[in-house]
């Protein structure tokens, strides 16, 4: 953490997107598991997630961003899934 | 070309909110953020009243803004961007800003219902060009659960505590969406992340309107709701088809409902999964839930009536 001194005076912040050097993925005890064979392409689990942890590239469903995902599981409630089958499962963190 | 209101085209868009920011895992109002940004397709420029939103998206120099984004204290987010946006358009005379810059001010509900009220309505009268969104989490959080005049009758908060004395708060809401409508302001209207769509909709028809609007948005909070950190977009989805929290716009003075829910669920099944309303449910507590109910009736039928009668 920076000293007072060395901060831009007047509370200033020029570096747009600077918490991206904070990562929240440590404050995780649950995971979101993908099951891509499940998975419709809905991009709800985008959509939802508060800490926009869910990577989408070319408009596609790929993974997470365990840097920043909480845990929180949001993305598993919300997920369709296929048929019943959730693409997204929550398992305990560090098993 | 605005980006259509698909999700695959819309994920191609940068985050402007991004993370890092260190709302609790499972918050509602990030989503609720990323859905307001995700469908404003001009430039931004941001104030934001202290809260749970501002504390935790700014900490020291770690911002998660990639926006002009600007706090300056709790009470009065409308009066700052109002204060930007007079300025711009001065420098816009001037040609030294380039056209279509859009002001939002988000506040809480402690910082919009309450202690920021003031601000809001000098700022809709005045007639600035901004959109104010109110994210409703029905009490002041970032500070302990403290109720607000957006708490719902019968909560439990730290100051309206449920026990022997009281069986959480006495009074009932404010209804701040109907009270900026008859601020006269040319519009005005409730959303909730569940309803995705619509709420995008909403906040590109307020960009395309001069003057003042204001959108009021919910946004579960576990901690003080006492819920589970996934049920966030399962609860606010609740709120709306329990018609505890109705999808409506005041376009012009006319009110339209822009969702009924196919059938309308009994509130108890909004509040079941909440811990705020756990004593409701225990014996003794009957009649103040039946109390709840026939507030949410009274509400929706004046609603229906209203959006019948454009
Ligand atoms: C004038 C003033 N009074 C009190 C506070 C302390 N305070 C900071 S955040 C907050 C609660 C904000 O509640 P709300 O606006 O509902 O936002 P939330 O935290 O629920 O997201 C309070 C009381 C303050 N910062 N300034
Ligand atoms: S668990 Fe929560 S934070 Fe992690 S990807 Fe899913 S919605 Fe996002
Ligand atoms: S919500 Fe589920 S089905 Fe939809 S894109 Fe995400 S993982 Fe796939
Ligand atoms: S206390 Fe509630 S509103 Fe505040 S960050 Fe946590 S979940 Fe969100
Ligand atoms: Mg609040």
């Amino acid at each position: 953490m920076k000293k007072w001194k060395e901060l831009v005076p007047g509370a200033v912040v020029l570096e747009a997107g600077s918490s991206e050097k904070f990562k929240t993925g440590s404050w995780r005890s649950f995971r979101p598991r993908w099951i891509e064979e499940n998975c419709i392409q809905c991009l709800f689990c985008w959509l939802y997630c508060p800490d926009m942890a869910v990577k989408v590239v070319e408009g596609k469903m790929t993974g997470f961003d365990y840097d920043f995902c909480k845990g929180c599981g949001v993305c598993a409630r919300e997920c369709p899934g296929k048929k019943g089958q959730k693409a997204i499962v929550m398992e305990p963190e560090g098993k | 070309m605005a980006t259509e209101l698909k999700l695959k085209e819309l994920s191609k868009k940068p985050d402007i909110f991004c993370h890092g920011h260190r709302m609790c895992s499972g918050c509602g109002a990030p989503t609720v953020v990323k859905m307001v940004l995700l469908a404003t397709e001009y430039p931004v420029v941001i104030s934001n009243a202290t809260g749970c939103l501002e504390v935790s998206s700014c900490i020291q120099d770690l911002t998660a803004w990639k926006t002009p984004w600007i706090h300056s204290a709790f009470e009065n987010a409308a009066a700052t961007i109002a204060g930007v946006e007079t300025m711009y358009k001065s420098l816009l005379k001037r040609g030294k800003m380039p056209e279509n810059v859009k002001f939002i001010a988000f506040g809480g509900d402690g910082g919009t219902y309450d202690i920021g009220f003031q601000s809001l309505s000098g700022a809709m009268e005045r007639w600035h060009d901004m959109l104010y969104i109110c994210y409703d989490n029905g009490a002041y959080m970032n500070t302990g659960i403290q109720r607000s005049s957006a708490t719902p009758l019968g909560a439990d908060t730290t100051t309206s505590p449920a026990g022997s004395a009281i069986p959480g708060k006495l009074q009932p809401r404010k209804d701040l969406t109907k009270i900026m409508a008859a601020h006269g302001i040319p519009y005005a209207a409730q959303a909730s992340p569940s309803h995705w769509m619509d709420l995008m909709k909403k906040v590109r028809k307020a960009h395309e309107i001069k003057g003042p609007k204001f959108m009021n948005i919910i946004a579960p909070c576990n901690r003080g709701w006492r819920s589970q950190t996934d049920d966030s977009i399962l609860l606010s989805r609740l709120a709306v088809e329990t018609c505890y929290w109705p999808l409506y716009e005041v376009e012009d003075g006319k009110l339209k409902i822009t969702s009924k829910p196919k059938e309308k669920k009994p509130v108890a099944e909004f509040m079941k999964p909440q811990g705020r309303f756990k004593h409701l449910f225990a014996p003794g507590n009957e009649a103040l839930l039946e109390r709840v109910q026939q507030e949410i009736d009274k509400n929706w039928e004046r609603l229906l009536k209203e959006d019948a009668a454009e």
